[in-house]
């Protein structure tokens, strides 16, 4: 018990000591100043900016920039969609893989085009080296380069920059931060063992019973998987992704990858706070951020660690819930992986989202509601000062002034676009799918465990479209029409609204003449405020899927399976 | 500024990105995987005395003889099998899945208990008679199936209730199986991040050799 | 109601208190009465009507959330008339009926209830209107026409331009300026102050007067300013009656929220069905919509338009008429206050606060010259130096009736008395009285502008006193801050707002009196231009300001600033370019509309909180209930027994 809980404090200690060296980094590209690499990348940046058309100094407008995000997003969605329907004739397609259905395709280019790589297939059996490696793999490193982007021209709005352009910090984003990152972690992976080539599976005839054999497949597997976290992803080659030995075979990968999917997410918060010239606000929302993580982590681990009550049972003895996870990882390193992917809207799992105990199942729901317990790659950033603006509306009144937030004041403009960002958009692109497939579940569902652990499938399949998280119960038959397209409107809406939102939001904010602060000024870098902001989240973040928990997860401790035949 | 040059340069753009990121980096790292360190890079494949491949260090293989310690139930038994009978075409790409089961779903209580019916298609064995038959006390993940179905490992206890079954079995002294048990256990990583295993395929690949199949 | 809350918070207890302390400089308190009240007796009925009048859905649509419960209460309605209207109810029919019609009572309540809240708002407003359309009745003026003769029209026919002549007695006709005469007018129908007041051309505060006061002596030629309707008074009742209020940008922004809320609410009520049935806990829509309608903010939804109802009225308790409820919420928001020195940081009067001897002469007999010199001065300084020789155990050793006062002319700048004895004393601008002094053959000593520059340090104004060719001493006339001004200053600092004083005074003068007052900044030798260039550079800096103003040479400046607050007594330019109008005429108060916005936010704020925090809280206590009371009670309490079956057995 002791020795888990003290790899999650090395852990986190790891991530606090790598927040403010990798903001402190991000901060400089995003201002254009001198960093370590700018001999080699200038150059090949401005061929990049030559060769696509990029006049990198122009500034975009708010419409500009969100044109250009919609824009650059589709050409790489179709690009990507084509690439699948034609990987039959495409090379490197070892197995002969024909093309996928077009629903699948399609609900795969939107989901990986949105940074969500939720994965209605499995990998080996679905797409061809050349689809994953060559289409997938590029979609991993543009889409998180879009949320960091996005989340960088949300800050320079906010703190009354103009946004900056789109490509530019595109393109930054993928040669000065997710390439440099990618590169190095590739290498740790295939030195520690992640197989790389591209070579046919190998068969074996396994020790026991020579008759039978072993196909073991070692494919391309590190390119994806280090852009793969740190570029926020699942997907990996296998449907399994992380828990598979070969994508993740041991302890130290598996701190890579979990110090990998949270970094980038969490030193934006600091970047914020040198943009904003006030790191101790910054300090106060990362500690708000690593409070509700913390008890998140406590509340899977301790689930987790008591087992499974029924199966404690016939065990005799209480043992922690190994079903779905490897010996490897342990109780605490899958619970800590679990909350890391879905709070960071990264996807990929070690262990087996479907078969945890209702309460981690809980806390992983609420992570993907809040999409700021890190959040994605930037947006979650972005959504993080969503908040904290609701915040300031809610409360700032009581101060008797206009409530302002930097200095600018919340008017109904902010407020149309916070609540929309972060009240609406979860409540109908996940409540109302979720309640028409559950309207027609034999037609539509292919819910795979019965009871209300099928709702909160359904609803863990639409929430996980709609915060752009892509991991999943995967128990569940998925990989239909119905499932695809629906859950492909609201991958799209899910990430496409916010972002637009989050740049009109940014771009109204810097436009607003500053009010000087005054002693009469709402301070919202104390700790009151930040324990506000922290109640108004999860008070906010709650609201949606409250009750889907009191119908489902809150009762499932109850829902012993002898009698559970519902 | 017109949408058809909007639109050329997000074209370009995808296409310049498209062939930095997916061609450039990724033939470069396979190319560097390959030179620098080929034994991962390849599946960390072992091989026996005659140079033929007998596995991968990293992936479990199905033991369920009194002779080998066991390993852990297997949703699609490690992504194995008969070349004869292999319909579903698993030795062409090799599988991975999880039982995807929650804690509860009937299904699993079943798996684990097993589950008479006079049908005997619908009959489940259960992990937990077949353990209990063979005399070894059942640990949690000995009943449990992994996430990737290929768990290399079983836990320290999962190995050390089995010593006494094939101490049996094989006729030696339950000391000896402690000795193995322990040379053949990946330990944390700096003793601290992970959890110990014990390498099933390594440690009866040990058993063997110091137990030769009759 | 509401406005009575607001008080409990302690922050702000000062204000009533306090408002009346700094009136009282200008008002007694007794004297002081709010505007016009009519009797409140009918008024509680006069809502309720309302209350069922404003059932009308076009009424209710204005305000989406009691919308959503108008519309839950007639499903609930239907449902009460035939429970199986949407789908066959398991339950006893009869005993659903009776529960379908307990829920529609209830909501039919919770809307009656909202309406009736916001309707004794609007009430109070109407009331006070009748009360002040009572004085704008029609009434005959003579209208003044160009041959020099009268004729007698009705007040409604005059139009802007138009001269009339009132005589005593008379209801003035209509807002105008006053060209010729001059005559005490009683404005208490506006300001409720009993004191008459003068009115007479030229000077800019002195002409304006208002239609529907009345004159109570002499006549005055009126120059009309203002077309029928349009006037004063017919803004006025406008305003209270609640017909010109426009949402504020803090009300929109709210209702906004509040919409999305209900949204919200509305998508999680309707998905819960769908999700109850699959989990075989099917729930009916009654219940729906009484689960929607305790979850969407009902209470601020219900009460927003009252609070900003009763936000201005509470500003019209104050003696004060806004144009917009913007303009008092604005006043919440302000950061710097723009405050004229005189009148509003000190009184308008200086007072002697010392004598100090020159030429060897002491005190006692500095105070004896000084009294001798001043009790033919009326003047408040006059009076003061008087009280202050008194004090000095000075006193008049000559008949008063023998003596002959000199007045005080801007030639002379002097003022004294003849004495019966043939001396001269004189007191006065020193460079005067050293100009008397040596015309009569004294000298003057350099002990005489030590003592000038000494005062003048101290930000006072001196005045020299002689007698003949003997100059006795200086006497220390001193500016007096209000009583209470620097606690208020402080408690603005507190709150984020920048006081800013601007004085005619040289920069000496003006910098002992702002750091006396607590000011935070000033500007001395101000000119109006300077007034309007203050305001300009604060503006740019982001801030919002606010100032008092009562001259037509203010109104730019009034314009310029987000809150411009003029005075009654100032001109209709004044009046027209400010967004509140000061009954009271009293600058002072501008503080207190500070205060007054900031309740007014605060109030909101503290309900929207409140509300929501409520709301939400009800979400987390109903939801559960509900899903249990659907017949899932018994699976939980005996799995709870499972669970204890089961600790036993381990």
């Amino acid at each position: 018990m002791l020795q888990g809980w003290i790899q999650i404090a090395l852990t986190l200690l790891i991530v606090l000591i790598v927040t403010p060296i990798l903001g402190g980094y991000m901060a400089r590209v995003f201002f254009g100043e001198r960093t370590y690499f700018d001999r080699v990348l200038i150059p090949v940046e401005r061929m990049i900016y030559r060769l696509s058309g990029v006049r990198s100094q122009i500034e975009m407008t708010g419409w500009q920039y969100i044109r250009a995000v919609l824009i650059s997003n589709l050409v790489m969605a179709v690009f990507v969609f084509t690439i699948f329907m034609f990987q039959g004739v495409l090379p490197l397609n070892p197995t002969g893989l024909g093309a996928p259905t077009w629903d699948t395709a399609l609900h795969t280019a939107i989901s990986f085009v949105t940074n969500t790589n939720q994965q209605h297939y499995s990998g080996e059996v679905t797409f061809s080296y050349f689809s994953q490696g060559l289409a997938l793999g590029f979609l991993f490193f543009t889409s998180a380069a879009t949320g960091i982007a996005v989340a960088i021209a949300f800050i320079r709005g906010l703190t009354g920059r103009t946004l900056g352009n789109f490509y530019t910090d595109l393109v930054r984003s993928i040669t000065r931060i997710l390439l440099p990152i990618s590169i190095v972690g590739a290498i740790a992976l295939v030195a520690l063992g992640v197989p790389e080539t591209l070579a046919d599976p190998v068969l074996v005839p396994t020790l026991e019973n020579p008759t039978v054999q072993q196909a073991i497949c070692p494919c391309p597997l590190p390119i994806l998987k280090s852009s793969k976290n740190w570029a926020k992803t699942v997907g990996g080659f296998f449907g399994i992704n992380s828990a598979h030995p070969f994508e993740n075979p041991n302890g130290l990968t598996n701190l890579i990858q979990i110090v990998a999917m949270i970094s980038i997410p969490s030193a934006l918060i600091y970047t914020y706070g040198i943009f904003a010239n006030n790191r101790k606000q910054a300090w106060l929302i990362y500690g708000m951020v690593f409070g509700i993580y913390l008890v998140f982590i406590g509340v899977a681990a301790i689930a987790e660690y008591q087992g499974n009550p029924a199966v404690n049972v016939l065990l005799g003895s209480q043992q922690p819930n190994l079903e779905g996870k490897e010996v490897r990882f342990g109780w605490s390193q899958s619970v800590l992986y679990a909350v890391t992917t879905t709070g960071t809207m990264c996807g990929a799992v070690n262990s087996m989202h479907d078969s945890f105990m209702p309460l981690s199942g809980a806390v992983m729901l609420a992570n993907m509601f809040l999409q700021i317990i890190w959040g994605g790659q930037g947006t979650g950033t972005a959504y993080l000062f969503a908040y904290l603006i609701l915040a300031v509306f809610v409360t700032g009144l009581m101060v008797g002034r206009t409530p302002e937030f930097l200095g600018r004041k919340i008017e109904k403009r902010e407020v149309v676009l916070t609540s929309l960002l972060i009240l609406l958009v979860h409540p109908i692109f996940i409540l109302i799918p979720s309640a028409i497939t559950l309207a027609f579940p034999d037609q539509l569902s292919g819910i795979s465990n019965p009871g209300f652990h099928g709702l909160s499938q359904v609803i863990y399949e639409y929430a996980s479209a709609a915060a752009n998280n892509g991991s999943g119960f995967e128990g569940m038959g998925d990989a239909t029409l119905w499932w695809n397209l629906s859950t492909s409107i609201s991958l799209l809406a899910g990430r496409y609204i916010p972002i637009t939102a989050l740049i009109l939001l940014a771009e109204g904010m810097s436009r607003k003449p500053v009010v000087p602060v005054t002693a009469g000024t709402l301070r919202t870098d104390t700790g009151l405020f930040t324990g506000v902001t922290a109640g108004v989240i999860l008070i906010m973040g709650a609201l949606t899927f409250f009750p889907v928990l009191a119908l489902g997860r809150s009762r499932k401790p109850f829902k012993l399976p002898e009698e559970s035949n519902l | 500024m017109s949408f058809a040059r909007e639109a050329s340069r997000a074209v370009r753009s995808t296409l310049v990105l498209w062939v930095l990121t997916a061609i450039i980096y990724p033939l470069a790292m396979i190319a560097f995987g390959q030179l620098v360190f080929p034994f991962q890079a390849n599946g960390s494949i072992i091989q026996n005395a005659q140079g033929e491949a007998v596995g991968s260090i990293l992936i479990g293989q199905p033991f369920t003889s009194d002779r080998y310690f066991n390993s852990r139930p297997s949703t699609t038994n490690y992504s194995t099998a008969n070349p004869q009978e292999d319909e579903a075409g698993v030795l062409k790409t090799g599988v991975s899945g999880a039982s995807n089961l929650a804690p509860s779903n009937p299904a699993l209580l079943d798996r684990i208990q097993g589950k008479s019916d006079p049908d005997p298609e619908k009959a489940i064995e259960g992990d937990l008679p077949r353990l209990q038959q063979a005399g070894v006390k059942p640990t949690h993940d000995l009943i449990y199936t992994s996430g990737s179905s290929l768990d290399p490992h079983i836990s320290l206890a999962g190995a050390a209730a089995q010593i006494d079954r094939i101490a049996k079995a094989r006729g030696i002294q339950p000391n000896q199986l402690g000795g193995l048990i322990r040379q053949n256990t990946d330990g944390r990583f700096l003793g601290i991040f992970g959890e110990p295993g014990v390498n099933v395929l390594k440690l009866n690949l040990a058993l063997d050799a110091l137990n030769p199949v009759p | 109601m509401l406005t009575d809350d607001i008080s409990r918070y302690p922050e702000f207890m000062q204000t009533p208190q306090g408002s009346n302390s700094l009136s009282s400089s200008s008002h007694t308190g007794a004297s002081r009465r709010h505007t016009p009240k009519a009797s409140m007796g009918g008024l509680y009925q006069r809502a309720i009507r309302e209350a069922f009048v404003k059932l009308n859905p076009r009424t209710e649509v204005k305000n989406p959330v009691m919308f959503i419960v108008w519309v839950g209460t007639i499903v609930t309605f239907l449902v009460t008339l035939d429970p199986n209207l949407f789908g066959t109810v398991q339950a006893d029919p009869a005993q659903q009926r009776l529960l379908n019609g307990l829920i529609t009572f209830i909501l039919f309540f919770t809307l009656v209830f909202a309406n009736f809240a916001e309707a004794v708002a609007e009430g109070r407003g109407k009331a006070q209107a009748d009360a002040l359309r009572s004085t704008r009745s029609d009434t005959i003026a003579r209208k003044l026409l160009p041959n020099g003769s009268t004729q007698e029209i009705s007040s409604t026919e005059l139009r802007r331009g138009d001269q009339v002549k009132v005589v005593a007695g008379d209801m003035i006709p209509a807002d105008g300026e006053v060209v010729k005469g001059v005559a005490s007018v009683d404005e208490s129908a506006i300001t409720g102050e009993s004191a008459p007041v003068l009115k007479q051309p030229g000077t800019d505060i002195m002409s304006s007067v208002t239609g529907g006061t009345r004159i109570l002596s002499d006549e005055l030629i009126i120059n009309v300013t203002s077309d029928p309707g349009q006037g004063f008074i017919d803004r006025m009742i406008a305003l209270v009656e609640g017909a010109e209020r426009s949402k504020t940008p803090n009300e929109i922004a709210l209702t906004v929220l509040l919409t999305v809320l209900t949204l919200v609410f509305l998508i999680v009520v309707a998905t819960v069905s769908p999700l109850a049935n699959y989990v075989q806990a099917p729930t009916t829509i009654a219940i729906l919509i009484s689960l929607l309608v305790a979850l969407i903010p009902t209470t601020i939804g219900g009460l927003l338009s009252a609070i900003g109802i009763a936000g201005m009225d509470r500003v019209a308790q104050f003696n004060v008429i806004a144009t917009s409820g913007r303009a008092v919420e604005a006043c919440g928001d302000i950061n710097t206050l723009v405050l004229d020195k005189t009148g509003t940081i000190t009184l308008g009067n200086r007072l002697a606060d010392q004598f100090i001897p020159v030429n060897g002469h002491t005190v006692e007999e500095v105070a004896q010259i000084a009294l001798a010199a001043s009790v033919f001065d009326e003047t408040p300084e006059g009076k003061s130096i008087v009280i202050l020789a008194e004090k000095n155990r000075a006193s008049v050793n000559f008949k008063t009736a023998d003596a002959t006062g000199v007045e005080f002319t801007a030639r002379t700048r002097m003022s004294g008395t003849d004495l019966p004895n043939g001396k001269e004393v004189r007191k006065g601008a020193v460079d005067a009285v050293k100009g008397f002094v040596r015309s009569r053959g004294g000298v003057v000593s350099t002990q005489l502008d030590e003592a000038y520059e000494r005062v003048s340090r101290l930000g006072g104004t001196p005045l020299a006193v002689c007698q003949d060719s003997e100059i006795y001493g200086v006497i220390y006339l001193k500016d007096i801050v209000k009583a209470g001004l620097r606690e208020r200053f402080d408690q603005l600092r507190r709150m984020g707002v920048k006081t800013i004083m601007l004085t005619g005074d040289n920069q000496i003068t003006a910098s002992v009196i702002a750091r006396e007052a607590g000011v935070d900044d000033f500007i001395a030798e101000a000119t109006p231009e300077d007034k309007i260039d203050v305001i300009r550079r604060e503006q740019s800096e982001g801030k919002l300001v606010a100032m008092t103003g009562d001259g037509t040479n203010d109104a730019p400046a009034l314009a310029q600033a987000n809150v411009g607050v003029a005075m009654n007594s100032g001109t209709q330019a004044a009046k027209e370019a400010a967004n509140m109008v000061d009954l009271d005429s009293d600058p002072t108060k501008l503080i207190d509309l500070v205060t007054i916005g900031k309740q007014l936010l605060i109030t909101r704020g503290a309900l929207t909180t409140f509300s929501i925090a409520n709301d939400i809280a009800k979400y987390f206590a109903i939801i559960p209930t509900i899903l249990q009371q659907q017949g899932l009670v018994p699976s939980i309490s005996c799995s709870l027994k499972v669970l204890d079956r089961q600790s036993f057995q381990r």
